[in-house]
């Protein structure tokens, strides 16, 4: 399988990683290794055979629509990143880039 | 004391011979001399071990001490533990102060075991030779130019070189038992659901679990009886009725059957890895066991299964750090996708990039059905396998690794013969099966070193943990592989 630099881009943007031309081409030769390796199990006839998502066939528990989980606002908000020395965080809210005029 | 087994410093602690204050210190005396050759801890805390160390001598004075009451653990830093730092071998969470335990951490504070530090990992789970840790490499204690194996690597340095009495591992394709196997200790991966996954950082959900590393399978029986248990946090935990692990031990190993997988002894394994693993066979046999030869004809496809698989749940996992709630934030960004992009480029590491792109194109609009489903396919197909192979024999056993430790930087440019380093361990992942690996032997000296540690991988059928404990702990009494301890510690 040959990966070209603009796949290796796209993938990039959405797996939402900054790249530069000298990583997309380190990336391109690597990734080309790694799915040669990968095409083995193309060649493998598997009509009939259900996919195995979970080692144990359970199904989905269900539970009782009630709360369970205290409110710890203030101490998950302490965890908030840092933008020039202060935490991104305002009246109970995260700070990020304004996305909307 | 440092070599004592876990039942031994529990009696010491028990008959007051020594408190567990001590013995906390011990250890973090030992950490503070050590560790800097061995690089096994990324997070000491004296202050917050000693506490709990207080509240275990309190309660062993009070006689309400249990197995591991007081007994100091070293904790893989995957775990969250609360008022911790908890890195996860990334730089992304370097400065993460985990809000809450995870329920492994719980049952051990339950338990009244100490947490001594949370021990040095690839980042995010995500490497078979500890080389992807953005904390750096952890040394192998056998020869600090070699690996200590991966992503446990840190637990397992820590357990051989006796800077903790027994450690946790998590292992998503191998991580507990690699680096048990190649720095000759003994660890075990139990069936998939047997620990609750709840504060586990996650990377591949559907394979991820968590299991002990110790000094021997006794060890072991006594600390999955206090991590497994049913956590309704987690919708993968099993609701088991509790059993106790060390039950079998000490059962005599007459007729027992033991499968041996024609595919784990075939091409590509050192010949000295080969022969101990073939002389633990014999040793078997002197203990009454008997060998057929089993077949696992789908398992050259693991690892192709898995870095399909792995990758895909990963980026779905990962895609959390975005710089906004936790974690790195970039210093500088233009607009919000800009930030994302910055955040996540400068917080993860070079492996963790390349698994999140793998992931991310398997799950891409079109490819989904070549890749992600072909390989859930094959990952019946390769359990299926095991189901057949349960039929002949009870236990299947053969080599963990397909050679001792390698050198640091061996295989850095190359992500392929990394990834194929684990080619025994991660077809019992995907089956979900509980596996093992415990000391067998040491491979080749060679330019006057001498042989590095080799281990003897045991896979159970699903629930089948005492049973693989008992062949362990038979092949313990009659061995002394793992008592080995490297020298100049």
């Amino acid at each position: 399988m040959f990966l070209a630099n603009a796949d290796v881009r796209k993938v990039a943007r959405l797996a939402r990683l900054a790249m530069s031309e000298a990583e997309i081409e380190t990336a391109r030769a690597q990734l080309s290794g790694i799915f040669a390796l990968i095409a083995e199990m193309q060649a493998v006839d598997t009509r009939g055979i259900a996919p195995m998502s979970h080692a144990q066939d359970v199904s989905q528990r269900l539970r009782e629509d009630a709360v369970t989980e205290t409110n710890q606002r203030e101490l998950f908000q302490s965890l908030a990143p840092q933008y020039k020395g202060s935490p991104q965080v305002e009246a109970g809210l995260y700070l990020v880039p304004q996305v909307i005029e | 004391m440092i070599n004592a087994s876990l039942k031994q410093i529990s009696a010491h602690l028990a008959a007051k011979k020594i408190s567990s204050v001590e013995l906390t210190q011990l250890y973090l005396d030992r950490i503070a001399a050590f560790n800097s050759r061995l690089n096994a801890y990324i997070t000491v805390n004296p202050e917050m071990s000693l506490a709990q160390a207080r509240e275990a001598d309190f309660r062993i004075a009070a006689g309400k001490a249990e197995a591991l009451t007081g007994i100091p653990i070293a904790q893989k830093d995957i775990f969250c533990a609360k008022g911790w730092r908890t890195t996860c071998g990334s730089k992304m969470l370097e400065n993460f102060i985990s809000p809450y335990d995870a329920h492994v951490i719980g049952q051990f504070n339950n338990a009244g075991a100490v947490n001594l530090g949370k021990t040095n990992m690839d980042e995010f789970a995500m490497g078979s030779s500890n080389e992807t840790s953005y904390f750096g490499a952890v040394k192998n204690p056998w020869d600090r130019n070699a690996v200590p194996g991966g992503s446990s690597g840190g637990s397992a340095c820590a357990v051989a070189t006796r800077l903790c009495a027994a450690a946790t591992g998590t292992d998503t394709g191998g991580s507990i038992r690699q680096p048990a196997a190649l720095c000759g200790i003994s660890g075990l991966k139990p069936t998939y659901g047997v620990c609750s996954r709840y504060g586990m950082i996650a990377f591949a959900s559907s394979l991820d679990q968590a299991g002990p590393m110790a000094h021997s399978a006794e060890d072991l029986a006594l600390l999955l009886n206090v991590m497994a248990g049913f956590d309704e946090r987690d919708s993968t935990s099993l609701q088991r009725e509790k059993e106790d692990y060390a039950r079998d031990l000490t059962k005599p190993l007459n007729g027992l059957r033991i499968g041996l997988p024609k595919e784990f002894f075939a091409e590509g394994l050192s010949n000295d890895v080969a022969q101990a693993v073939e002389a633990a066979i014999a040793e078997y046999k002197k203990l009454g066991a008997s060998v057929v030869e089993i077949s696992l004809p789908n398992s050259r496809l693991s690892v192709p299964v898995y870095y399909v698989l792995a990758p895909a749940e990963a980026s779905s996992n990962l895609s959390r750090f975005d710089g906004v709630r936790y974690g790195h934030r970039a210093p500088d960004y233009t607009d919000l996708a800009d930030m994302y992009e910055k955040s996540r480029a400068q917080g993860f590491g070079a492996e963790v990039k390349r698994r999140i792109m793998i992931g991310t194109y398997v799950l891409s609009h079109g490819y989904y059905d070549a890749y992600y489903l072909q390989a859930q396919k094959i990952r019946r197909l390769i359990a299926q396998d095991f189901t057949e192979a349960f039929r002949q024999c009870d236990i299947i056993m053969g080599p963990t690794s397909p050679s001792t430790a390698f050198k640091l930087g061996e295989k850095g440019d190359d992500p392929v013969q990394m990834y194929l380093s684990d080619i025994y361990t991660i077809a019992v992942n995907l089956a979900g099966l509980p596996g093992m690996s415990i000391p067998c032997g040491f491979g080749a000296a060679n330019n006057g070193n001498p042989g590095m540690p080799v281990g003897l991988q045991i896979i159970g059928n699903y629930f089948d943990e005492a049973r693989m404990l008992n062949a362990a702990h038979q092949y313990q009494l009659a061995t002394d592989w793992h008592n080995r301890v490297p020298q100049g510690l």
